[in-house]
């Protein structure tokens, strides 16, 4: 299946201009974009190039080793992939269900996750964006700028990442790779002063969350057209729900509706996902292209995350981040819930919703409990979803009689919103780039389509206040017409 | 009258027939080792408790202590040398301390942070060797073996099984398993066998077990292993049960 925009009918003689590396995103990717001697723009991908293999080396490893292990695919979210992992071995080790100590623990951890990685994606990431302006001095366009600019949101950005990273270190053991979460259960509990320690800050994280509601509200009310415009498309959308079709990260059944809002399947039992989801492969990305089966590879690709997570739900059961989603909901007709910079909105509420959910468990004393571990009829095959900062998380295995793993097959996030981020390139190409000479500002524009889904492409570095972005336009032969750097010239 | 002999300046107690390295633990100075075991007799081939007895060098845990010996361990030379073959011991196996249950509780981990072991310095072998899962209750990581020989004298002294064995040589040296498959499920090991628990890395490991212990309740999550004397000693490290 090829998407318009996707491959070009007649490549020879056409400019290509790369992006690459996509700055501000977690891992490696670049954008190829073909454009004919006017600028028209003809094709446009982004490309993933990283190979990470972590599927094929856990082969042969012990199965209890895996959440530790696994969870190495990632610095920022590694919590997702430790729990997904730990829940697909809770099916292995025949944990129906965990204690009430456990669980609870589990989804701290998960909310801490969650706020964490939220703020760090909003603040440090999406932030010099939206505050300063998608075409602003790319010397200033980052979060060094906006500590310049708005000191106090560039504040409390990194002080609220800095919480959820604590609480993720007095559940798992460290703020990043920890063991707390094992097959069947934890392997330690909250004592009532490391409660009364994180409660004490919680009220202030609450109100800085809300505000940080607030700031994206206002962004759009102020410039909606930008806003609901900017690469907007229409799509399926996919992400876990509560019995009750309440917004819930860590367990539910899978949710898919179309961009109508008809219900494709609902609350469908995740250890079968493959009977609902097929993965497709394109010769040039190393990241898979999901799909719904029932819509095929043409009309099923779906976006997850906070967006689809927010506009899916029939409510949120935390009473401030409720109130929000029900304002995101009825903003000009519905109109931020297709918009990609929706995704931000969306974001946000999660986050204030992840902030509630933490003080409402850290006043539940069953957190101090020691009852940590359930095993149960020992299985051969398990599967773990959960919903990860950046959406629908899928993790299977498979063991021998002897413990260890035989196979596995990981559907992460932004492998979800794969075709997703590249229609919202190919929008925002054309809503920008077509015809016009580039710049860097436009170029940026591109990225911005891309950070709004805060994708995970695993593991790089970023280099502050560098940004190390490199343009080059080609002639028809090959030959280097223009060179535009960001940051430090090569 | 007591005998005793000069550690690095400090005069230490002995009885007649204790190596260096028993006296030493015995008043409480700590010389590196991940060979020698104070229950099983002295292997004496890591060469980390390598010590200056009055001029030449000699292992600490196989050099009886004599009157007015004079020894120097805590010297700059050989704990360099110390840190030289404990970066020889990473690089020979697969040693990947994010992902292994036994970090924390690991000697050689804990052995290389006493020294000040940054980086593994040395390039990698990265060599291909078997994991043995074969047993119900006990894992045999060879990645991680570092051929201490402490489980065959565990299995051999304490357990009177004869399960393990060191076959191959030079670079070839291997853990090998007594059984016609060489599989461990076909010997008569045990989970409760002495040798299931003596490993000082994570190549014998009590299977399902895994990382029940949580950071901060480790051996060495909090103390460096020089604190950590009479260190064998010990039994059934950490808490819980797989």
């Amino acid at each position: 299946m090829t998407f318009p925009l996707e491959t070009a009918p007649n490549p020879e003689n056409l400019k290509r201009v790369v992006i690459e590396p996509v700055s501000r995103v977690e891992g490696h990717g670049k954008v190829t974009i073909l454009l004919d001697a006017d600028n028209k723009v003809h094709q446009v991908r982004l490309h993933i190039v990283e190979f990470r293999g972590f599927e094929k080396f856990i082969q042969g490893r012990p199965y209890w080793e895996v959440p530790v292990l696994v969870q190495r695919l990632c610095g920022i979210c590694p919590v997702s992939h430790h729990l997904a992992a730990s829940k697909a071995l809770d099916i292995i080790v025949g944990a129906k269900q965990l204690t009430p100590t456990a669980e609870k623990l589990r989804r701290l951890m998960h909310l801490g996750q969650v706020l964490q990685s939220h703020a760090l994606h909003f603040f440090h990431l999406a932030s010099p964006d939206l505050l300063l302006g998608f075409g602003a001095d790319a010397a200033k366009r980052n979060i060094v700028g906006v500590a310049a600019a708005a000191p106090e949101v560039a504040r409390k950005g990194v002080l609220l990442r800095k919480y959820g990273q604590e609480i993720i270190r007095h559940t798992a053991g460290k703020r990043v790779h920890g063991t707390g979460s094992v097959p069947g259960g934890v392997n330690k509990n909250l004592t009532r002063e490391e409660r009364a320690g994180l409660l004490a800050e919680i009220d202030t994280i609450i109100a800085w969350s809300r505000e940080a509601v607030g700031i994206i509200g206002k962004l759009f009310a102020d410039n909606a057209r930008l806003y609901e415009s900017f690469g907007r498309f229409d799509s399926n959308l996919l992400g876990l729900v509560r019995a009750d079709g309440a917004l819930d990260l860590y367990h539910g059944g899978l949710r898919a509706t179309d961009a109508q809002g008809e219900t494709i399947f609902d609350h469908a039992d995740y250890q079968r996902y493959y009977e609902y989801i097929h993965e497709e492969v394109k010769p040039w990305s190393y990241m898979k292209f999901p799909f719904i089966v029932e819509k095929g590879t043409e009309a099923g690709w779906y976006r997850v995350g906070p967006l689809a997570r927010v506009a899916q739900c029939d409510f949120i059961p935390t009473g401030l981040a409720e109130a929000e989603r029900v304002a995101f909901k009825a903003f000009d007709g519905g109109a931020a819930l297709s918009a990609p910079l929706g995704y931000h909105w969306a974001r946000m509420i999660e986050m204030l919703h992840a902030a509630e959910g933490i003080e409402e468990l850290l006043l539940d004393n069953d957190l101090s409990g020691g009852d940590l571990v359930v095993r149960g009829e020992r299985r051969l095959r398990g599967v773990g979803v959960i919903e990860a900062p950046r959406g629908t998380l899928v993790h299977h295995y498979r063991i021998n009689e002897d413990d260890q793993v035989v196979s596995a097959n990981l559907i992460v996030s932004t492998t979800s919103n794969n075709q997703a981020m590249n229609e919202a390139v190919r929008q925002v190409a054309r809503q920008y780039l077509d015809g016009r000479s580039l710049t860097e500002g436009l170029l940026n524009h591109i990225e911005v389509a891309i950070r709004a889904f805060d994708p995970c492409l695993s593991c790089a570095t970023h280099a502050l206040g560098r940004m190390p972005l490199e343009v080059e336009l080609l002639d028809a032969d090959g030959g280097v017409v223009d060179r535009l750097y960001k940051g430090v010239v090569a | 009258m007591t005998k005793t002999f000069r550690l690095d300046g400090r005069e230490i107690p002995f009885k007649e027939g204790q190596t260096i390295i028993e006296a030493a633990a015995a008043a409480g100075v700590y010389i590196p080792h991940l060979c020698h075991h104070p229950e099983f007799k002295p292997h004496g081939s890591c060469k980390l408790c390598t010590v200056n007895i009055g001029g030449r060098l000699g292992a600490a845990c196989t050099n009886h202590a004599a009157e007015g010996m004079a020894v120097e361990s805590e010297t700059e030379a050989l704990n360099a040398d110390r840190r030289a073959l404990t970066q020889m011991l990473f690089v020979e196996g697969n040693h990947f301390c994010p992902s292994c249950e036994k970090s924390g509780n690991c000697q050689l981990q804990a052995v290389a942070y006493h020294l000040g072991m940054m980086t593994p310095h040395f390039p990698h072998f990265y060599p291909a060797r078997d994991i043995d899962a074969s047993h119900p209750d006990v894992l045999l990581e060879r990645n991680r073996c570092i051929l201490c020989e402490l489980c065959v004298r565990a299995s051999r002294d304490a357990d009177g099984k004869n399960v393990f064995g060191i076959g191959g040589r030079g670079i070839r040296a291997r853990l090998i398993v007594n059984s016609a498959s060489g599989r461990l499920a076909e010997t008569n090991m045990s989970v409760t066998d002495r040798a299931a628990e003596v490993c000082p890395t994570g190549a014998i490991i009590r299977k399902r077990h895994g990382f029940t212990v949580p950071i901060g309740q480790r051996l060495y999550d909090h103390h460096d292993i020089a604190t950590q004397l009479p260190l064998p000693a010990r039994r059934g490290e950490g808490r819980g049960e797989g």
